[in-house]
């Protein structure tokens, strides 16, 4: 497999199958299962296929523009390489969800592998003009997915994601033409490199003056718009909600992810020292994330807004453990603890990514069994018409919940594990955050399980076959990685330990 | 060989005006085969020439007595620019075949334009230079004054006049650079050799820049461009915008930088911060960029947003120009050629595919029309326009734009801040046009949808389809791999500063 450019091929896939999909009208959805299926197993063969010391493998390398410090730099690791196979399962699962599309279906289904080739491009690019290209590339898809197949009010809400992402681009941009002013460089492993030793902070302050700073606010800036981090959140609700549900689920599974992988892959490594610098601000937003998400998910009265902001809490978590371990090791035990926060962030990516996509799939369920209706109080009882759905649907919730057992809580548990010893005060005041998120899932199991059927619900359809079997894998994946983590975590350790010895803050 | 290109556009005019008047059908595939021909010499010339520095193409004495010699050469920053005129000129036929109108007339102005054009980009002699530079400005006129639109004759005599006074201008710096160097030849490597006094240099360089600029949009002289651009038949739109006002760009770096480089150097005081004509032209450059972004985003019709567009965009050239250093011209130089191939794309569509069809282009309107419903193909294309236009990644602009701030950073990072607003505005008008004029959420009525279905629109013509595809591709494949142009670009741009720009 090695004479193969596995990563180039896994991103210029879905590209073909756009292409085909475009024209194919009403087998649109066949061949965008078939592409996302086989990127599926691409992202597979690219997992197993790791370097085991946990460094970046599968690297190519080609010149592109050298003039501009541009070249054509591929490779993953375990961080990149999970990160592949989250984005094509929830491709896969949305492309899944979406089986009623009779609107031009080619150009949705076109559009969305488009966004899946985004995806692929930004979690294995390590030069930043060709991470920016696919980070640029899946935003134009997505406007547009919300743009044209949204709800009602989909124009203010496409317009406003549009422009709050474009505006954290520009500042990413900015940032970077200044380091590449000071260094001639835009590759991902050379700045960092520069940064561990010390040479980036002196080239950028004999350049352009004391900006270093100034420079990691504005990459965490655009950074914090895409996961979202308060006060950059605005946008997602709206968005989260007037999508189609499949397409929230690309959004919350798979684009969210672009943020915090960028956090990982480019604040922290080039701008180590200055984020461990204003940590404390940080630490502030971050917690004002997790417990501001949970509470605003508490008053919610419609089923996608409340599972918008329980996303904004989830991902507020990986934000705590990310500003948490951003201080000086001192000693095996910070390390220890560094190492289980990184664990738990990359582990709580990639749960957070099923879970999330997998509840904005039975939210779709449901719209579509009673005509469109998703609010909190619409439903009742329906354990008694549907108990497979309401089963199925329940242990989604619990994992989102992070219940011992099921996925979620793995990942949280380690964040917590890595952020006390780090963070103490910030760590306490989030699980103020854990109990809310309790309380708003267990009132919707409530609310919409039990207690009497509603009129329009009583002849609620239970999940037919074929959705039992499209569920089943998702399902059965939330309870395997609940019971058996290393199946994650034995790879991405070695990741964890070598990005930690190349981290300097 | 490049010189082919010259004589088979000026051919292709007189063979047009020549063409019986009823033969419309033969008038297009002539006009096709004649730019086609041009673009293949073009892309030939380009190929044979990558690699090489100055190539000398013709040499031959004219007025021997006053030094004026007919000398055709090329260098790296001439081919991507011959480049450029032949896809331009390829798109404009295509995009000129609903042309009924006196058709043959039509192209053979059109020609005798493109030649013009031509012949600029390749003169190495200031006076043939400047010959072809006033051919130019005839066809000008008369495609916007007898084929144009809205008030197209009071737009075609402010194109003429802005033009000449800009000629007259250059024609003035043309002279005393004859006269101080001794009036023995009128050859560019020998008037920049001549060793002008900086005295002179100092008030004939911002004339000479000045002169040209006009024709480049810079403010506040660029008010001819959004009124020309809109009054003028969309493949004369297509022209104007996309190599005319590069005439004026081309002519600001071969002319006015290149002979008189120390009319650049600081006055020895500053006032407000400006202490040379190099800081004088670049805040001009910066606030084109700005003020066109604002202006495009107040815009009620959707040519004219299109039409500020450009004083935006060519706002980056002339910045790029102002930052004498080797990153900043590649970019301008490279931005020449991005704008020329989407502000084409851009006019095409909206002139051309969506105006003929729904005879409007009052954003107001249009947002009436669900367009991207009824009009997929020149939705989906204005989509790659804008996206290419904003400057996202990709795309040709998004290298040259990246060029031209990392050029002014390094001269100056207040400049790249204040363009920085302007690619933010730009995102916003692009994106407020996309969407009030293909994408809106006016939901219509059933009545409506029987009456849109009763009468749809003409379906796309292949002309129309293959200009788009060479224009998005064109910039596409740019975007990608710039290193297509840069190659060439970046040695010539480097003999330039090594010839006496700073």
């Amino acid at each position: 497999m090695s004479g193969l450019p596995m990563l180039t091929l896994l991103t210029v896939l879905p590209l073909i199958g756009a292409a085909i999909a475009l024209f194919s009208g009403k087998h649109a959805r066949g061949v965008a299962l078939f592409i996302a299926l086989i990127a599926l197993a691409l992202a597979l063969v690219v997992w197993s296929g790791l370097p085991s010391d946990g460094s970046i493998g599968m690297v190519e390398l080609h010149k592109w523009a050298p003039s501009l410090g541009i070249e054509y730099h591929l490779g993953v690791d375990g961080l990149g390489a999970l990160m592949l196979v989250l984005a094509a399962i929830v491709t896969l699962m949305s492309v899944d969800a979406a089986h009623r599309v009779h609107h031009q279906p080619g150009l949705y289904y076109g559009l969305v592998l488009i966004l899946e080739s985004g995806l692929f491009g930004s979690f294995t690019a390590l030069n930043f003009f060709h991470w920016f290209l696919f980070w640029e590339i899946s935003l134009i898809p997505a406007f547009f997915l919300i743009k044209l197949w949204g709800g009602a009010r989909r124009g203010p809400a496409a317009t406003q994601f549009f422009i709050y992402t474009m505006a954290g681009s520009v500042a990413l941009l900015i940032a970077f033409l200044a380091l590449f002013l000071s260094t001639g460089s835009m590759d991902f492993r050379q700045l960092t490199q520069m940064a561990a030793s010390g040479e980036l902070e002196t080239l950028v302050k004999s350049h352009l003056g004391p900006v270093m700073l100034w420079l990691a606010i504005a990459v965490l800036a655009g950074f914090a718009v895409k996961v979202p981090m308060v006060p950059f959140h605005t946008w997602l609700p709206a968005a989260y909600a007037e999508a189609p549900s499949p397409v929230t689920m690309l959004l919350t599974g798979a684009m969210s992810k672009m943020g915090v992988y960028g956090l990982l892959r480019i604040a922290i490594p080039i701008f180590g020292p200055q984020i461990a610098q204003i940590r404390t601000p940080l630490l502030v937003l971050a917690v004002t994330t997790v417990v501001m998400g949970a509470w605003a998910a508490a008053a919610q009265k419609d089923l996608k807004r409340v599972f918008a902001y329980s996303s904004v809490n989830h991902l507020g978590y990986c934000l705590l453990a990310i500003f948490a371990l951003a201080v000086p090791a001192s000693g095996a035990a910070t390390v220890a603890s560094q190492a289980a926060a990184l664990n738990g962030v990359i582990l709580q990516m990639f749960n957070h990514g099923i879970t999330a996509a997998a509840l904005f799939w039975f939210v779709a369920m449901m719209q579509m069994r009673t005509g469109g209706h998703r609010g909190i109080d619409d439903f009742g009882g329906l354990r008694k018409p549907a108990p497979v759905l309401a089963g199925l649907m329940g242990i989604a919730l619990f994992s989102s919940l992070g219940l011992p057992g099921l996925n979620g809580f793995v990942g949280e548990f380690l964040i917590f594990r890595g952020a006390f010893p780090l963070a103490w005060v910030a760590a306490t005041v989030s699980v103020l955050g854990l109990l809310v998120t309790a309380v708003v899932i267990l009132t919707v199991i409530q609310k919409v399980f039990s207690g009497p059927v509603k009129e329009h619900c009583s002849g609620f359809p239970d999940l037919h076959s074929s959705e039992r079997m499209a569920l089943a894998p998702v399902i059965g994946l939330m309870l395997l990685l609940g019971l058996v983590p290393q199946l994650i975590v034995g790879s991405i350790n070695p990741t964890v330990q070598n990005l930690l010895a190349h981290w300097r803050f | 060989m490049l010189a082919w290109t010259i004589y088979i556009s000026f051919a292709g005019a007189l063979l047009e005006a020549l063409l019986p008047k009823e033969k419309n059908a033969l008038a297009r595939w002539l006009a096709l085969a004649m730019a086609l021909a041009g673009l293949t010499i073009g892309v030939a010339g380009f190929i044979a020439g990558m690699g090489q520095g100055q190539v000398e193409i013709v040499h031959a004495a004219w007025v021997p007595s006053m030094g004026i010699h007919y000398l055709l050469a090329a260098d790296g920053i001439s081919r991507v620019l011959v480049l450029l005129t032949g896809i331009a000129a390829v798109a404009g036929v295509l995009f000129s075949w609903n042309i009924e109108l006196r058709t043959n007339q039509f192209f053979a102005f059109f020609f005798a334009l493109i030649g013009g054009v031509y012949g600029v980009f390749l003169s190495f002699d200031l006076f043939l230079l400047f010959v072809f530079y006033e051919v130019a400005i005839v066809p000008k006129y008369f495609l916007i004054a007898i084929w144009g639109s809205t008030r197209r004759e009071y737009a075609a005599m402010k194109l003429a006049l802005y033009s000449f006074v800009g000629s007259a201008m250059v024609l003035i710096g043309l002279l005393v650079a004859y006269t101080a160097s001794g009036s023995h030849s009128t050859a560019l490597t020998d008037l920049a050799h001549a060793g002008l006094p900086v005295s002179t240099q100092m008030w004939v360089f911002p004339l000479v820049f000045t002169g040209f600029a006009i024709l480049a949009g810079m403010w506040p002289f660029h008010t001819w461009a959004p009124t020309g651009h809109v009054a003028a038949p969309t493949a004369a739109s297509m022209l104007l915008a996309g190599v005319v006002m590069k005439l004026g760009a081309y002519g600001c770096l071969r002319v006015a930088i290149a002979l008189f480089p120390h009319g650049l150097d600081p006055w020895g005081f500053a006032y407000l911060g400006i202490g040379s004509w190099r800081d004088v032209f670049a805040l001009l450059a910066v606030i084109g960029i700005i003020y066109g972004a604002l202006v495009a985003l107040a815009q009620s019709d959707f040519k004219f947003v299109i039409g500020y567009s450009s004083v935006s965009h060519m706002g980056f050239v002339l910045l790029g120009l102002m930052t004498l250093n080797q990153i900043g011209l590649d970019g301008a130089v490279l931005q020449m050629f991005s704008h020329g191939v989407i502000a084409g794309l851009l006019f095409a569509i909206v002139g051309r595919i969506v105006y003929d069809r729904t005879h409007t282009r009052q954003l107001a309107e249009l947002e009436t029309m669900h367009l991207a419903r009824r009009m997929p193909f020149a939705a989906w294309a204005f989509v790659i326009a804008a996206v290419a236009s904003m400057g996202l990644p990709g795309f040709s602009g998004f290298v040259a734009e990246l060029q031209v701030l990392i050029g002014s950073w390094t001269t100056n990072p207040l400049w790249t801040a204040g363009a920085g607003i302007g690619i933010i505005v730009g995102v916003a008008y692009t994106w407020r046009a996309l969407q009030m004029a293909f994408f809106s959420d006016i939901v219509p009525g059933a009545h409506v949808i029987g009456q849109e279905q009763a009468h749809p629109f003409a379906a796309v013509t292949w002309p129309e389809v293959t200009g788009v595809a060479l224009l998005a591709g064109v910039s596409l494949v740019v975007g990608l791999y710039p290193k297509i142009l840069l190659d060439s670009i970046e040695p010539a741009v480097k003999a330039l500063l090594a010839g006496g720009v700073q």
